[in-house]
């Protein structure tokens, strides 16, 4: 089969009849521009509402948890052995908050390939001091260029400077909530108080603003070296190892895995936030359904043109195997008209899908719960192109299989003895 | 000792539909290289009929078809399309030229579809079949601004591109008037007896069939005279 030849023939046949090309190309186009536009917008909101979790959420959390021991004395006793006991009243033991020896922990955690980075963290209950009130808050020490890092603190301190946590000494950077309730303002003083009553003056370097509100009323960051000196304890007291990994499909896994090996308590993200991935999953789900229908559409579309174009060139093609072109040829000529409306109208559905979902990119969006959001999210992830021009082509490819198969059964007698 | 360009051994062909009926009954007859014949009879008789068998175009026959020794029994549609677009040239009494292309492109297509010779060489061979037609400046105009007499003489061009065995007309005159008539016949006249094409031509006109070479007359479904 000639192929050079077989496409001038096709492409003549295509600009034969230009503005049905057109209306069937535009049909493709509008149909991948939609689709392109809808699941990025979709996917960058799925993003960003997963953002809010994801983002601020460690993959995995190593901590004590404060509970019951599991082994009571009388377990260990071989008098009652083999028995069933019922114990009750039981109270947690004294034990520390602290993750021992947290520094071999953290060593083997930085080795770890599966790993992507840890960030320390010691939370502290505290009270803020509003005048005669007391407000109860947490105080997050974080290391604040892992937390940075890993977490994007930057983004969610709406005012003043991150890294002023670090350089200040005895500095704080407030909740928005609390620091509306305490009317603080930045370079103001601030006073807290610990559980064990002791009095610490803050300086306020900046607002923190997460998104959600009831979060902002309670908490505030501080540095994990003035975290330490707030609770008196020794500068190896952590109460939190947060870790992100490379995979976080795995977290459930791992999470089993680092809770054994260093006999503490692992919280990995899809048992702590179960419910936000069914939710972008539907999302996902509906975007793909109406992207496709419209494709579907475009393929009818597709479908008709070529079967008009076919009943047009009847003499055409019968002429065409009446000079030797094989039924394959023809079918090939067809296909070839199918695909490449599929193609071009494919190629300029991403160009203007791209086109358009940058413009919603600059729509402002503003809204409270979203400090670092401005304008509407979208997505450019290559993946929906891809998805995008593989779906023009096959819809096209079937769009065209038909009236190609026609094209290619016409009887050439038929049509020259009927004239 | 001339050699047998194609052979007809006992054609059959009926309709089915709605009613059985034998349009052509035992066709027997050879064609030899250089012949110029022509096929005549009344309307209904057959020789349409006959020549698109001939063709290859209609395989639903019985008996045997042979063109250049070769039989095209058991032959698959692409095998008949190449001997189609190699060896037989072919001239409609409707002109067919694809209107999508220009005259030139339009007698270099079989040309190109066979693939025997570069794209430069089929376009100078076409530019040479338009010179012997005395049509080569029109080359480049659209195939929809020519005259009915011109466009026969391109579809003539067009079946000679490949320098077929033989070349089969069905009424190629009927569309035309005499003046465009004659000159077609001359033109078929001058390559019968200059260039020793073989020429197979179905007609309804017997002054165009008594002057070729040999006529074969049909009548209902038979050869009473070859």
């Amino acid at each position: 089969m000639n192929i050079k030849l077989i496409i001038t023939i096709a492409k003549s046949l295509l600009l034969a009849r230009w503005k049905q090309t057109l209306v069937a190309a535009v049909g493709v186009t509008f149909s991948i521009t939609m689709f392109i536009t809808l699941l990025g917008f979709m996917s960058g909101l799925n993003d960003l509402l997963d953002g809010l979790i994801l983002n601020r959420t460690p993959h995995i959390k190593l901590f004590n948890e404060i509970k019951a021991s599991k082994e009571q004395p009388i377990d260990l006793s071989d008098k009652f052995k083999g028995n069933y006991h019922f114990i009750h009243s039981i109270k947690p033991s004294n034990a520390r908050q602290e993750i021992y020896n947290n520094g071999a922990i953290l060593k083997t955690l930085k080795n770890d390939n599966r790993v992507k980075g840890i960030a320390p963290k010691i939370v502290a209950q505290v009270f803020y001091n509003v005048g005669a009130i007391d407000v109860t808050g947490v105080i997050n020490g974080i290391d604040v260029e892992a937390e940075n890092t890993l977490f994007f603190f930057k983004d969610y301190v709406t005012k003043g400077n991150y890294i002023d946590l670090m350089n200040v000494p005895n500095s704080i950077i407030l909740g928005k909530g609390v620091a509306d309730k305490m009317l603080a303002n930045i370079g103001d003083v601030v006073q807290v108080t610990t559980p064990k009553g002791d009095r610490i003056q803050l300086k306020v370097v900046g607002f923190f603003q997460s998104g959600l509100q009831e979060l902002d009323k309670v908490q505030s960051y501080a540095s994990l070296a003035t975290s330490q000196k707030l609770l008196g304890k020794s500068n190896n007291y952590i109460t939190d190892i947060q870790i992100k990994l490379n995979d976080i499909t795995y977290a459930p896994a791992i999470a089993k895995e680092f809770a054994k090996t260093f006999e503490i308590d692992a919280e990995d993200i899809q048992t702590a936030n179960s419910q936000f991935e069914t939710g972008s999953s539907v999302r996902t789900l509906i975007s793909y359904a109406v992207g496709i229908t419209l494709l579907i559409v475009a393929g009818f579309g597709i479908y008709n043109i070529l079967n008009m174009m076919i009943f047009e060139k009847m003499d055409s093609i019968a002429i065409l195997k009446a000079t030797g072109f094989s039924g394959k040829d023809v079918n090939a000529i067809f296909m070839i008209i199918a695909l490449s409306i599929g193609f071009f109208g494919g190629l300029f559905g991403l160009l203007f899908g791209f086109g358009l979902s940058s413009i919603i990119d600059q729509i402002p969006f503003n809204t409270a719960a979203l400090p670092t959001i401005k304008t509407y999210p979208i997505n450019y992830n290559p993946k929906f192109y891809t998805i995008g021009i593989t779906f023009s082509l096959i819809t096209t490819y079937f769009a065209g299989l038909f009236p190609a198969r026609k094209a290619s059964r016409i009887d050439p007698v038929v049509i020259i003895r009927g004239k | 000792m001339s050699q047998i360009i194609l052979q007809a051994k006992g054609i059959n062909k009926s309709f089915h539909d709605p009613i059985k009926i034998q349009i052509l009954k035992d066709i027997d007859f050879t064609i030899n290289k250089g012949e110029f014949v022509s096929i005549i009879g009344k309307s209904g008789c057959g020789k349409s009929t006959l020549l698109y068998i001939l063709s290859t175009m209609d395989t639903d026959f019985e008996g045997e078809l042979l063109i250049d020794g070769e039989s095209t029994k058991n032959k698959k549609e692409g095998q008949l399309a190449l001997i189609r677009n190699e060896k037989i040239g072919f001239v409609f009494q409707f002109h067919y030229l694809l209107n999508e292309f220009n005259v030139l492109r339009n007698v270099m297509l079989p040309g190109l579809k066979l693939g025997k010779y570069s794209e430069k060489e089929i376009e100078h061979r076409a530019m040479e079949k338009l010179k012997i037609l005395g049509i080569e400046s029109e080359a480049l105009k659209p195939a929809n601004q020519l005259s009915g007499g011109q466009k026969q003489r391109v579809a003539i061009a067009r079946a000679l591109i490949n320098d077929p065995l033989i070349i089969m007309g069905d009424e190629p005159t009927g569309n035309l008037d005499k003046k465009n008539s004659n000159i077609v016949f001359d033109i078929f006249k001058e390559l019968a007896h200059e260039f020793k094409q073989t020429l197979l031509i179905v007609t309804h006109d017997n002054e165009f069939a008594k002057s070729t070479d040999r006529i074969i007359e049909m009548e209902d479904g038979r050869i009473i005279k070859l």
